[in-house]
């Protein structure tokens, strides 16, 4: 109002009561009045009576009132220049000039290939976002992940197939993109082209070609390339004087020299856990450690999951030299030292003598024949595998759960002896040129066999191929970059044979070059292309293979429309695994009518990521037992020494992922050590030794302050290696693992400040004793170690407040679940009212999210952490800030040990521990600034951006489950990371909280997919990262509000439980308790 | 006037050795001796000595703070399980340190209990420096302290408010009230002795700093009337604030459902805590310094007395607490707070919890002794050591209790690293820049009230 007009609505006041007063009340004007103002009372006066005083104005109804007040006050200040914008940095924005084609931006794409990592290639399915690989998933069509026949029930498996992992697998996206990777061919450190390289090549080949080749030496890895193979066949043949040698520190050498003992000669052998009742397991740890790993633990734990229609679940027997995954999982594990092992597998064989526990063993497996399996680990003596395989021929079980092939290698050798041979012709000066391809052999070969520098000079010239500039590098003239799996084109075989042709995801990033591109330097078509190269082997195949057919539908890759299940989209392939084809493992394309149209089988080949039937075919044989009646070796250490048993690392195999952040931050499962490797001893052997009796305290976070042993082999060469005390290891037995103690090969690998990571066990690794030896003196040091773990290892004789009082990990017998009252699932009272969930509509309630996990099924494999990562760009934070526990990992795997005696756990079980999403989540009430809140579907989200990092949260969540940034722990600034993430999920930046989505942009693909298909998304369409990885299906995740779910059914189990559940926290992550299968007449 | 002269407030024998207020001062000697120190008294070297090293602290203060604002809060120790530390358990201490004045000056002043003249004001100074030093852990405690401002409920473009249900939302109101309530007070308190500084200083510069603080105090009776009504006024505001602030702290662990934490006697126990630690650290300061400006005359024995036995009583409600809680870990039969209490009294922290015991409940015992309550020294030592025990309390609390909850996998330790000490001892440094500040340069005593109890002052009916 402005001051003329109060002045006129005064004046108007005014003048209506002095025209009253003179008209003597005529108008109609009010005989008793309270107040001038009433008296005045008219319409022209009320108005201004409303204007003038303004808690009389009207009310604004408007039911958004309050926000849109806030938004338009807000604005105004922004606009007022106080503080609203802020410039933007100019961005530029290259639109596509030629668009790829089926690339859809911001949709991704999944590419078939295999993933030849450990000995056998594992079929995947790459997803490409923009046509950059950003993670890998199980490829479901192929046969080996097809569910097996003898199961129906979809409760229990997958019927999509299913899209297991590793950890090693998961990780490579890790290695694709690693800056450390060598990034340019040289020559003595100059940097050179790939043409001068050739030429070099050529005219040392021309020198060698007179003499037959006699001065070249080829040392590869163990070769399950087709191509590679011909090629190789082919290089010899034309230089028939070069010699091929193969040499990898973890070999199948004992494998095969046992076949050769009981079968006469070497051979592939696939198991089919889902038929067994029985297993033994002698020293393998096959649920979690060998190449076929994801195929065995999912068969494995399909006969073990307790359901209506499988109450006699199998039972599991683990003979071991040291605690492994398999043992924790077993009902009964006996951990014995290396030297009596044999003569425990002689009495098992026997079925008498021994330990008390074997004939009751031995009558079991017995009364279970054609459905048993005993399995030998690949680091046990010849004789061991020769046991194995004549029980199981006794058993009967060849031929109905123990299958024999081919082998897998092209060119199965004694790699032992191999790298002799190799090793005496370079001290006879007999080699001139010597190419290594891939390997690190001079960091990985034996003490007795090491390729120093003394032994390399004396080839003339060196060339070695590998993807990081190594120890074998820096000891070589020329080094060449090795492309990527995900850069490569090439071929491999799975563990049962199954051929997969693998296709690049992308560009050599770096310029590297495959090992056909290496080898084909050496042949008459030196400059072909690896594309080339794998293509023309196949043509030659197929067509010496194939009479002409009509053509199959042509198949372009993969482009699957869900970006969260990883599905092929042609569910045309009808896969039957296991095939016995006629012609001898060679592929061959089995479309109903073949096709000479190479094109078309070729492309959908590589389309579905195999080849169809190319399993090797089964071959039979009679055992031959003759071999096992030479009396046992004694191998009784001379001296009293501790035995030493020597392992592949469990995260980063022999060395070669050292430089792999993901896996050396991965905790260990049993000793949940990153970033080390550790000498495992007994606590009584560890009292012995250093005189302590737990592993040491903890003053700042994780971290644990170990002694440190002296380890010196008869030569005096020595490591020195931090003591850590396993429950469960047999006294007087140290395990030591390889892989660590890297000098050279990236930034990780060798740690910083020049110090390496963990200690080296290559330096007193022997060939004649590669993994167990009692030659080793142990020697007590003053020196004490750090160590960062993600789980404190408390001194278990605690028998007042002992974990054990708490109710986390359910784990009983069989017998006790039988008789067990049925859990009475009582409802705690609450004053929290239930969450309001709105429903879509009157008949589509909405969805609620929810976990089922069977710790039945857990393996501890951790491929769930590292999917995890890999999916959800969880940043690696390093040892010291583990050590101070703060690692990042969302999903984690807790290890609880069962009873008191830490030298004889009575059990060890593996709890996966991802958010709850709790549905009266403490965390949520107590965020003063709404940062992380309950979604419509039940989620507990998490809105980085309003996080101001008051860590409140954290504190309350009973789980502990949040992660904090205390420092900007994502890698903002490398050009090559930022390739590697996923678009879908923020990158967090310091100072916020982050923790478990339930992968929230994989729900929310699925649910715009069906939202544009008008309808509801499917049970088993959305599949978060743990869950599609897990190789037993432990994770099963979906919607809890439709009955019919596979999770709502599982969840209905009489064995689910809410985890601290009376804590009232109603969390929708339950568990499914763990059952043993105890043999009655074993004494505990 | 009758024959003998009579002591004012002399209630009874007990108190014949100790009055409020030595008998010999006037008016004009009060107002001479209080403000000489800030006007005439030469700063002494040991002045400069103390707010040196205060200062240099300070600097260090701010050198943790800008590292870590620049490099973040992972340069202290917290961690997960342990994601509240040293940091909060300091905001707890330097705020529980800041009830003494409040309650000195509003809950005395309403009980009419004379004695409080004497030391209100340097009560109330301290007050407000604590809290200042505890304003500034919530804030820097966060990850991104730059955003700290989204805790107040402000217009904004995202339309959203703050969460009320929030213990540390709560706390935003609780603290930033309490602050400004006491700065007013403390303020309004000193606008009568600004006056008189006005008139008595020579320097040109002082005048007018003083006058103007003074806000144009002429001493008439309109003038003492309205102060009195506003002074009353502030005092009855900042009464409930007293109980308020430090229940309303005690909420963000008594919210939470960590064992240790989830206790319905966390209220009471952190107001008497708080009550006790203030007392403690109000004598702590007050015995040097009476010593130093010689201000014996007026913080008498009488007060030491009655603080000392303020103290005693605060410390036997915290003993009892103490108690309590391990009474309730017991008696509830949960085994979380069962293992809690025991991890306490026999974890990797049980040394803290014992020295906790010895410092809060054991130490106070000797005040129940005259002797000691008149020992200048003996008092000055059990401060100290009650000042470190109510830091360990807020240790035990905040640190025993999370860094072993529910699930053993998640357990671990916390150690505070060289910057959580840094910006401690920076805060220290900093309060006591303020008070030495404090103490040059505004009178550390009430001249006016102080005259109030002068026999002078009194009026015959």
């Amino acid at each position: 109002m402005t001051d003329s007009d109060r002045h006129i609505n005064f004046q108007l006041m005014r003048d209506h009561i002095l025209a009253m007063e003179d008209g003597k009340n005529t108008s109609g004007g009010k005989q008793y009045w309270r107040s001038l103002e009433e008296l005045a009372d008219s319409p022209a006066f009320q108005e201004f009576v409303v204007r003038e005083y303004p808690q009389q104005a009207e009310e604004w109804h408007d039911p958004i009132e309050r926000r849109t007040f806030i938004k338009l006050m807000g604005a105004s200040l922004a606009l007022a220049g106080l503080s609203g914008c802020v410039f933007q940095p100019p961005e530029k924005i290259v639109p596509y000039v030629k668009q790829p084609e089926e690339e859809v931006p911001g949709k991704a794409l999944f590419f078939a290939t295999a993933a030849p990592l450990l000995g056998a290639a594992l079929p995947v399915l790459v997803r490409s976002n923009e046509g950059r690989p950003t993670k890998i998933e199980g490829n479901p069509d192929h046969p080996n992940n097809r569910p097996s026949d003898t199961v129906t029930n979809n409760l229990v498996q997958d019927p999509r197939g299913f899209s297991a992992t590793d950890i090693f697998t998961q990780a490579s996206v890790l290695s694709l993109y690693d800056p450390d990777r060598s990034q340019t061919l040289t020559y003595r450190e100059d940097i050179r082209t790939w043409t001068a390289f050739v030429g070099e090549m050529r005219t040392a080949l021309d020198e060698q070609r007179a003499k037959q080749g006699a001065g070249i030496r080829f040392l590869t890895e163990t070769i399950i390339s087709p191509t590679v193979g011909a090629q190789m066949k082919e290089l010899l043949q034309a230089l028939p004087q070069a010699k091929w040698h193969q040499y990898e520190p973890a070999n199948a050498d004992n494998a095969r020299a046992g076949a050769v003992m009981a079968l006469g000669q070497p051979v592939n052998i696939t198991y089919k856990f889902d038929l067994a009742e029985r297993v033994l397991s002698l020293d393998s740890d096959f649920l979690s450690a060998i190449g076929a790993s994801q195929r065995y633990a999912h068969d494995f734990m399909v006969k073990r999951r307790f359901t209506e229609e499988n109450k006699g679940i199998n039972r599991l027997y683990v003979v071991e030299t040291t605690p492994t995954n398999t043992g924790a999982k077993a009902d009964h594990e006996w951990c014995v030292k290396p030297s009596q092992f044999e003569g425990i597998a002689r009495a098992l064989l026997a079925g008498t003598g021994g330990p008390e526990w074997v004939a009751a063993v031995a009558k079991d497996l017995n009364q279970h024949k054609g459905a048993s399996i005993v399995i030998a680990g690949d680091q046990q003596s010849p004789t061991i595998h020769a046991l194995a395989h004549a029980m199981n021929s006794a058993l009967g079980n060849i031929g109905k759960t123990v299958f024999y092939s081919d082998p897998l290698a092209v060119n199965p050798v004694d790699q032992r002896q191999s790298l002799q041979d190799l090793v005496a012709d370079l001290d006879g000066g007999r080699v001139e040129l010597l190419v290594i391809v891939g390997g690190n052999p001079v960091y990985t070969t034996p003490v007795d066999l090491k390729l120093d520098f003394e032994r390399l000079q004396k080839a003339k010239l060196r060339v070695h191929l590998s993807q990081y500039k190594d120890e074998t590098s820096q000891l070589c003239h020329w080094h060449v970059p090795e492309a990527h799996y995900l850069e490569s084109w090439g071929d491999a075989r799975s563990y049962d044979g199954t051929i997969s042709i693998l296709q690049p995801l992308i560009q050599p990033l770096y310029d590297g070059k495959t090992v056909s591109e290496l080898l084909a330097v050496f042949s008459d078509q030196y400059d072909r292309k690896p594309l080339d190269i794998v293509r023309a082997f196949w043509q030659s195949h197929y067509q010496s293979q194939t009479p002409g057919a009509a053509a199959a539908p042509v198949a372009k890759a993969t482009s699957s429309n869900n970006s969260a299940a990883p599905q092929s989209a042609t569910a045309s392939t009808t896969a039957t695994s296991q095939t016995t084809n006629a012609s001898a493992g060679r592929p061959v394309p089995t479309s109903s009518s073949t096709s000479s149209d190479f094109e078309s089988w070729w492309r959908k080949t590589i389309h579905d990521g195999f080849v169809p039937n190319s399993a090797l075919p089964t071959k039979t044989f009679s055992v031959r037992t003759e071999a096992l009646n030479q009396p046992q070796q004694t191998t009784q250490s001379a001296n009293g020494n501790f035995e030493i048993v020597i392992r592949t690392d469990p995260s980063i195999y022999d060395g070669r992922f050292a430089n792999n952040g993901w896996l050396q931050e991965l905790p260990k499962p049993l000793t949940k050590v990153t970033w080390d490797n550790v000498a495992v001893v007994s606590p009584n052997s560890a009292y012995q030794l250093a005189g302590v009796r737990d592993n040491g305290g903890s003053t700042t976070g994780r971290e644990h302050y170990v002694p440190k042993v002296d380890l010196v082999d008869p030569q005096g060469r020595t490591i020195r290696a931090p003591l850590w005390i396993m429950p469960g290891q047999p006294d007087e037995v140290i395990t030591i693992y390889l892989g660590f103690g890297r000098t050279v090969g990236g930034r990780v690998a060798s740690g910083i400040n020049g110090q390496p990571v963990g200690y080296n066990a290559y330096a007193v690794r022997t060939s004649y004793e590669p993994w167990f030896t009692s030659s080793l003196q142990v020697r007590k040091t003053t020196e004490q170690h750090l160590l960062a773990t993600t789980q404190l290892h408390f001194n278990m004789e605690d028998p007042n407040f002992s974990k054990e009082e708490r109710d986390i990990v359910r784990s009983q017998t069989l017998e006790q679940f039988r008789n067990s009252q049925k859990e009475d699932k009582e409802e705690h009272p609450t004053i929290y009212p239930e969450y309001p969930y709105k429903a879509q509509a009157e008949n589509a309630p909405n969805y609620a999210w929810g976990m089922a996990i069977d710790l039945n099924n857990c393996t501890g494999c951790n491929a769930c952490t590292i999917a995890c990562q890999a999916e959800n760009n969880i940043p690696v934070v390093g040892k010291e800030q583990v050590a101070r526990s703060r690692e990042m990992h969302w999903i984690r795997v807790d290890t609880y040990f069962k009873g008191f005696d830490a030298s004889h756990p009575e059990a060890t079980s593996f709890m996966p521990v991802p958010c709850m999403h709790c549905e009266n989540a403490p965390c949520e009430p107590v965020c003063p600034v709404h940062a992380t809140v309950h979604s419509a579907e039940g989620l507990n989200d998490m809105v980085y951006n309003r996080c101001v990092g008051t860590k409140y949260c954290s504190n309350n969540c009973p789980y502990k489950v949040r992660r904090f940034n205390f420092f900007l722990y994502n890698d903002w600034d490398t050009p090559t990371y930022q390739l590697m993430r996923n678009p879908d999920v923020s990158v967090r930046s310091r100072g916020v909280m982050e923790k478990c989505t339930y992968c929230v942009q994989r729900i929310q693909a699925v649910k715009i997919q069906s939202e544009i298909e008008g309808r509801r998304a499917q049970d088993g369409e959305i599949v978060t990262a743990c869950q599609a990885v897990c190789p037993t299906e432990a994770i099963v995740f979906g919607d809890v509000n439709d009955p019919n779910s596979r999770v709502s059914k599982i969840k209905a189990s009489e064995r689910n439980y809410a985890l601290l559940g009376e804590l009232n926290t109603k969390p929708r992550t339950t568990y499914l308790s763990e059952l043993k299968n105890l043999n009655p007449e074993i004494k505990a | 006037m009758a024959d003998e002269p009579q002591e004012p407030y002399m209630e009874g024998p007990m108190h014949s050795t100790h009055p409020v207020i030595d008998p010999g001062l006037t008016f004009a000697s009060v107002t001479d001796k209080i403000s000489s120190i800030v006007l005439k008294r030469r700063t002494s070297l040991a002045w400069f000595f103390g707010f040196a090293i205060s200062f240099a602290l300070f600097q260090l203060m701010l050198l943790a703070i800008t590292n870590l604002v620049f490099v973040g809060i992972g340069l202290w120790g917290v961690n997960v399980p342990v994601a509240w530390g040293i940091d909060i358990l300091n905001f707890v201490w330097w705020i529980g340190i800041g009830h003494a004045g409040t309650l000195i000056s509003a809950i005395l002043l309403l009980l009419r209990q004379k004695w409080r003249t004497s030391i209100n004001r340097f009560a109330e100074a301290m007050t407000l420096f604590a809290v200042a030093q505890a304003g500034m852990y919530p804030i820097f405690h966060l990850g991104r302290p730059w955003l700290a401002y989204w805790l107040f409920p402000y217009p904004n473009t995202m339309g959203i408010w703050p969460q009320f249900r929030s213990p540390l939302m709560w706390d935003v109101f609780a603290v930033s009230t309490y602050a400004t309530v006491s700065a007013m007070f403390w303020f309004v308190g000193l606008i009568p002795d600004f006056a008189t500084l006005r008139d008595r200083a020579k320097s040109k510069v002082f005048q007018m700093i003083y006058g103007l603080l003074a806000m144009g105090w002429r001493g008439s009776a309109r003038h003492w009337h309205r102060y009195e009504t506003a002074y009353l006024l502030l005092a009855g505001l900042a009464t409930p604030l007293v109980l308020s602030v430090h229940t309303i702290v005690s909420f963000d662990f008594a919210v939470g459902i960590i064992p240790g934490w989830h206790a319905t006697i966390f209220p009471p126990y952190f107001v008497a805590g708080a009550i006790y630690a203030g007392f403690a650290m109000v004598l702590l300061l007050t015995i040097p310094l009476r010593k130093f400006y010689g201000l014996e005359g007026f913080i008498t024995m009488r007060h030491m007395h009655n603080m000392a036995k303020v103290m005693l009583a605060t410390g036997l409600i915290v003993g009892y607490g103490y108690m309590m809680e391990a009474f309730f870990g017991w008696y509830s039969g949960n085994k979380y707070e069962r293992y809690m209490i025991w991890n306490r009294m026999h974890g990797p922290y049980a040394l803290y919890y014992w020295a906790l015991i010895l410092c809060n409940i054991i130490t106070p015992q000797f005040l129940w002794s005259k002797k000691i309550r008149s020992n200048l020294l003996a008092l000055w030592i059990i401060s100290f050591v009650v000042s470190i025990g109510m830091w360990l309390e807020r240790f035990v609390i905040v640190v025993t209790s999370l860094h072993r909850d529910f699930l053993p996998s998640s357990w671990g330790m916390y150690q505070p690293t060289q910057w959580d000490w840094s910006m401690f001892i920076g805060t220290i440094g900093f309060f006591f820049t303020l008070l030495f500040l404090f103490i040059r340069f505004l009178p550390m005593i009430s001249i006016f009230e102080m005259r109030t109890i002068l026999p002078e002052a009194e009026v015959d009916e």
